[in-house]
């Protein structure tokens, strides 16, 4: 039953074929054959199976939705009521959170069945899954490889069929960096799409959270669920919310793509950029035009990013001070010891690095010239996707320089490890959503083809890669020793 | 632009975040190398560009003032580090 898809999940618990019981048990089955991957840091089994054999009557009394008795599994930077919440660091090994997150309480009351917490970079901070306190994720397509970040254990488990579908988060391309190093589908929303109520803040103006599935059809359906005003999260936007399976079968005929030419530049590597010339083409096939375009400030995405981002996260992990929750350091000397020891102690290498990076940006006499400059090109890059926009439907790209690099290979040297997340982060700069799907394979590994498309067109993006999906199997394909 | 061992102790003090000694001299290292990639910024002109702080150039929400949190002291106290009586402890402030 794990090789199959939520969608058709959700058709052989209605039909009976076999209860959420025992479709749960398997996955847990599976999650303990295959923990070497380590994409797991909590197993809710116990509560699982409760909520499975509760999502059994549900359906058998008639009022289920698509997504009851389905197992998912949430990244841990989204609290869970009564449920361990590490967001991947040592600072929060001890923390049971007090109240579900918004996206948590609404897929619970649709009747998802949690499966557990899945791994992910400390704070969501790592391209990777290498800064985790609870160690790297293995690529399932190569152990030995990095199944990329932050949201890393959400992608392995979906590639390995550890869950049906599972919960990411994307602050520099979070969801669609590891979907792409993974070979699984996954979406970015705009944001303000999704709630961020409870879901542990890296950099407030960028994160968004977004489904991480094995197709666009699964995609649709969890978005469907996740998505819509909160009044909690003071940037969630009043917004309808469509029906995102509806449109998925639109035709392209006379759908215009836009190819960045910084994309496609000398910086990308001529096998990927091989395997995307064919992604494109199928598009071609399906009636698209395609038309080069330029947005000349994207080169400067990342420095942009690298101050905004860490400015953020300086303000939003001063929270973690030993005092309410948390990790507290032993026998303080006194107050400032505290702090300073409790931090100290239980945040890793690369959230220090993005503090200090946020705190000397932030501080008298630098903030002009950093973040202020910072967010005058974050309007420049923003007005570039609004221009391009504004002449083409969608735009395409690759997600990642190459395949899933090796673990270990890039720990030395944090710059390189920013610049793989060219492509992904302008996204978050601008707000946009964008998705990552399968499109084919270099040596073995997955390869992303990048759909971005402008604000709440999600329905659009999904109608894209769900068409492509049709005429291609790339998304079907399952790592050796995962079928 | 580099920045040396006493900038990174300075900066870790302001955050209040504990930096091992023998450490300073990487993180002095990483951030200069940070610091280069965003000079970078400085070959645009950004004269009359308003920043951006947000994708949607949204103002702040307004709500009624009612209470809408939930009372969960309960619950948070039970997550703290140290409490007694209801009150979050921390070492002594004022002597």
């Amino acid at each position: 039953m794990h090789t199959k898809t939520l969608k058709e999940l959700a058709q052989c618990l209605r039909s009976g074929e076999f209860s959420s019981l025992e479709l749960t048990q398997a996955f847990l089955n599976r999650i303990k054959k295959h923990q070497d991957l380590n994409a797991y840091i909590t197993v809710t089994e116990e509560l699982a199976l409760q909520n499975a054999k509760a999502a059994d009557a549900r359906i058998a009394s008639g009022n289920a939705t698509v997504l009851t008795g389905i197992p998912i599994a949430q990244k841990d930077i989204f609290c869970t009521l009564d449920v361990k919440t590490t967001c991947g660091s040592k600072m929060l090994d001890n923390f049971t959170a007090p109240y579900n997150a918004t996206v948590v309480e609404k897929l619970n009351q649709a009747g998802a069945v949690m499966l557990g917490k899945l791994n992910m970079d400390e704070f969501a901070m790592g391209s990777s899954n290498e800064t985790s306190f609870y160690g790297v994720v293995k690529n399932p397509w190569n152990i030995n490889t990095v199944p990329g970040g932050s949201s890393g254990g959400s992608a392995a488990a979906v590639a390995a069929r550890l869950t049906v579908c599972a919960t990411g988060t994307d602050t520099g391309g979070s969801i669609r960096q590891p979907a792409a190093l993974c070979g699984i589908t996954g979406l970015k929303p705009t944001y303000g799409r999704i709630s961020r109520y409870g879901m542990i803040a890296y950099a407030s103006s960028l994160d968004q959270g977004g489904p991480m599935t094995r197709n666009a059809e699964d995609a649709a359906i969890l978005l469907q669920t996740m998505a819509g005003f909160d009044e909690k999260d003071s940037t969630s936007v009043d917004q309808p919310v469509p029906d995102y399976s509806a449109g998925l079968n639109a035709p392209l005929k006379g759908l215009k793509i836009g190819l960045p030419k910084e994309f496609f530049g000398s910086g990308l590597n001529s096998d990927m950029a091989a395997t995307l010339e064919i992604a494109i083409n199928e598009y071609k096939k399906l009636g698209a035009e395609i038309k080069e375009i330029s947005m000349p400030n994207l080169k400067l995405a990342i420095p942009a990013y690298y101050v905004i981002a860490p400015a953020e996260c300086s303000a939003n992990l001063s929270r973690f001070d030993g005092v309410r929750y948390g990790y507290r350091c032993d026998n303080p000397s006194d107050l400032a010891d505290l702090y300073t020891r409790s931090r100290g102690e239980a945040f890793g290498k690369e959230v220090k690095r993005r503090i200090l990076m946020g705190t000397y940006a932030l501080s008298a006499g630098y903030y002009d010239a950093y973040y202020i400059k910072a967010q005058k090109i974050r309007r420049l890059i923003s007005d570039d996707f609004k221009n391009a926009l504004a002449d083409v439907d969608v735009i395409m790209g690759p997600v990642t320089p190459t395949t899933a690099f090796g673990i270990g290979e890039k720990m030395d040297d944090p710059i390189e490890m920013y610049l793989s997340d060219i492509y992904t982060i302008a996204i978050n700069l601008a707000g946009l959503p964008a998705m990552s799907i399968p499109a084919g394979f270099i040596d073995g590994m997955p390869v992303g083809l990048q759909i971005i498309g402008n604000y709440f067109a999600e329905d659009r993006l999904l109608n894209l890669a769900h068409q492509f999906q049709q005429v291609t199997n790339w998304h079907q394909h399952s790592p050796k020793g995962f079928e | 632009m580099s920045l040396t061992a006493d900038d990174v102790n300075k900066i870790a003090h302001l955050a209040r975040l504990g930096i091992d000694s023998q450490d300073i001299k990487s993180y002095a290292k990483d951030l200069s190398g940070m610091l280069d990639l965003m000079t970078q910024m400085s070959e645009l002109n950004t004269d009359n560009v308003e920043p951006m702080a947000h994708p949607m150039d949204q103002a702040q929400r307004l709500r009624t003032d009612v209470v809408t949190e939930q009372n969960n002291r309960e619950k948070f106290q039970a997550i703290a580090p140290q409490v007694d009586t209801g009150l979050y402890l921390v070492p002594k402030v004022i002597e």
